[in-house]
């Protein structure tokens, strides 16, 4: 069978068609705010900074998450289970001048894992950015989650790049923040999956 | 429908790091990446269909009053996954520069004309065949900062969904006879014998007389459907 497609870089100039926001004339129907009114749950902010290897910010980079609802739903069809609201799951972003990005949504419940054992909660990441020829995947876990221990995918990373998944939760804004920064490259680099 | 997705099809793409590419020496990640299966998580992802897009979202030359300058092209072709099969209602976002090489983003400064009836960025989803046309004007190549001289061949960016967050794909599409693909380190970044797979083609079939020339470019995403074991 034919192979699949190579993956390029969505290099700089992305933004007046993925993530126009109030700067370019288009509209946009996958934004950063992913609570839906009908949706159950923790309302959360997610937020965070992207670095490159010398820790500089990296202010053109696209963050994409997906992520499962409250009660560990996917809203697609291969989970039985599917979300009783309006909730996708999915969000995208482009980071700003300093780096920065944030997502608001609903903290996701545990979900199934291989051989039956549940996973921690977690959020899927999809890191997009000039310089990176195909986007980077990692994923978002709670800093008070006492799942993360039995966590069979955080169990396959080195302990000492654990703590690189972890977002922290902070109280601010009136709620509940998580904060999880993404270095691409160096010391405290983030730990990337190959999936 | 619950799809595999074999590793070794992604011997097809780059690295993280690829060194001719300057700007992924101090982005690309270094440490090891952490092999993980396939969790529900993975082999789950968005559903964007048709109530995504919008009518003439397709078509890149009627989103201003005018129409922009550049030479009137139909892109199109099919979403497949790795058995041939259809990738049916699934969305395809594309951006480009203008027919001068330059785009409406503000970081963009290339000294080539703005067009004031084109912004370059289009939406369309894929119908029951997999199919999926856009209509746009031909981009320019435009200079950039990576080495003495360096140039971009003309080029769509593409980026899909398909059936998970697997499946996702950001890529580029370039034309038959570019000068410049040789010479270019992202397009080079990607081995060779896969590399190949980025070139649209001309297709006179889709050329429409005293209108618009014709591009076909079809897509591959990983998925491929279960194989029961011992077949």
């Amino acid at each position: 069978m034919a192979g699949i497609t190579p993956s390029q870089t969505v290099g700089p100039f992305f933004a007046p068609a993925l993530t126009p926001g109030k700067d370019y004339a288009w509209h946009q129907p996958i934004g950063n705010d992913l609570i839906t009114p009908d949706a159950s749950g923790q309302r959360i902010r997610l937020e965070g900074r992207v670095f490159d290897g010398d820790g500089a910010p990296v202010n053109d980079s696209m963050i994409e998450i997906w992520q499962a609802d409250a009660a560990g739903r996917y809203a697609h069809p291969a989970d039985k289970q599917r979300p009783n609201a309006k909730f996708t799951g999915f969000g995208r972003v482009g980071t700003d001048a300093e780096g920065r990005f944030s997502f608001s949504t609903i903290k996701p419940g545990a979900v199934a894992g291989p051989d039956g054992k549940p996973q921690a909660p977690h959020i899927l990441v999809a890191v997009f950015a000039r310089g990176l020829p195909r986007h980077a995947y990692t994923r978002i876990y709670f800093s008070d989650e006492a799942g993360n221990s039995t966590d069979p995918i955080l169990a396959l990373v080195p302990p000492d790049r654990r703590g690189t998944l972890i977002a922290q939760r902070e109280e601010k804004y009136g709620g509940l923040a998580y904060v999880f920064d993404i270095r691409l490259q160096g010391e405290n680099e983030t730990v990337f999956f190959d999936v | 429908m619950t799809l595999v997705y074999p590793r070794e099809s992604l011997s097809a793409f780059s690295g993280h790091l690829a060194p001719e590419y300057k700007s992924s020496i101090k982005r690309a990640p270094s440490k090891p990446l952490i092999i993980a299966p396939h969790t529900l998580s993975e082999l789950t992802g968005p559903v964007y269909g048709h109530e995504t897009v919008q009518p003439g979202d397709a078509d890149l030359t009627k989103q201003h009053k005018g129409e922009p300058l550049g030479e009137r092209i139909i892109v199109h072709g099919r979403v497949l996954d790795e058995d041939g099969k259809p990738v049916a209602n699934t969305l395809v976002e594309v951006w480009q520069a203008n027919a001068a090489g330059r785009y409406v983003h503000v970081v963009d400064q290339h000294p080539a004309p703005l067009d004031p009836n084109f912004t370059g960025a289009g939406r369309t989803v894929t119908d029951a065949e997999g199919r999926y046309q856009f209509l746009t004007v031909k981009p320019g190549a435009y200079p950039w900062g990576n080495h003495d001289n360096a140039w971009r061949p003309a080029h769509i960016h593409l980026s899909l969904f398909g059936h998970s967050f697997l499946s996702r794909l950001v890529t580029q599409m370039y034309f038959p006879g570019d000068p410049l693909i040789p010479y270019d380190p992202i397009y080079r970044s990607i081995p060779e014998g896969s590399r190949e797979r980025l070139m649209s083609s001309f297709d006179l079939d889709a050329t429409v007389p005293n209108w618009a020339l014709g591009y076909r470019f079809d897509i591959v995403l990983r998925g491929r459907e279960q194989t029961p074991m011992g077949l």
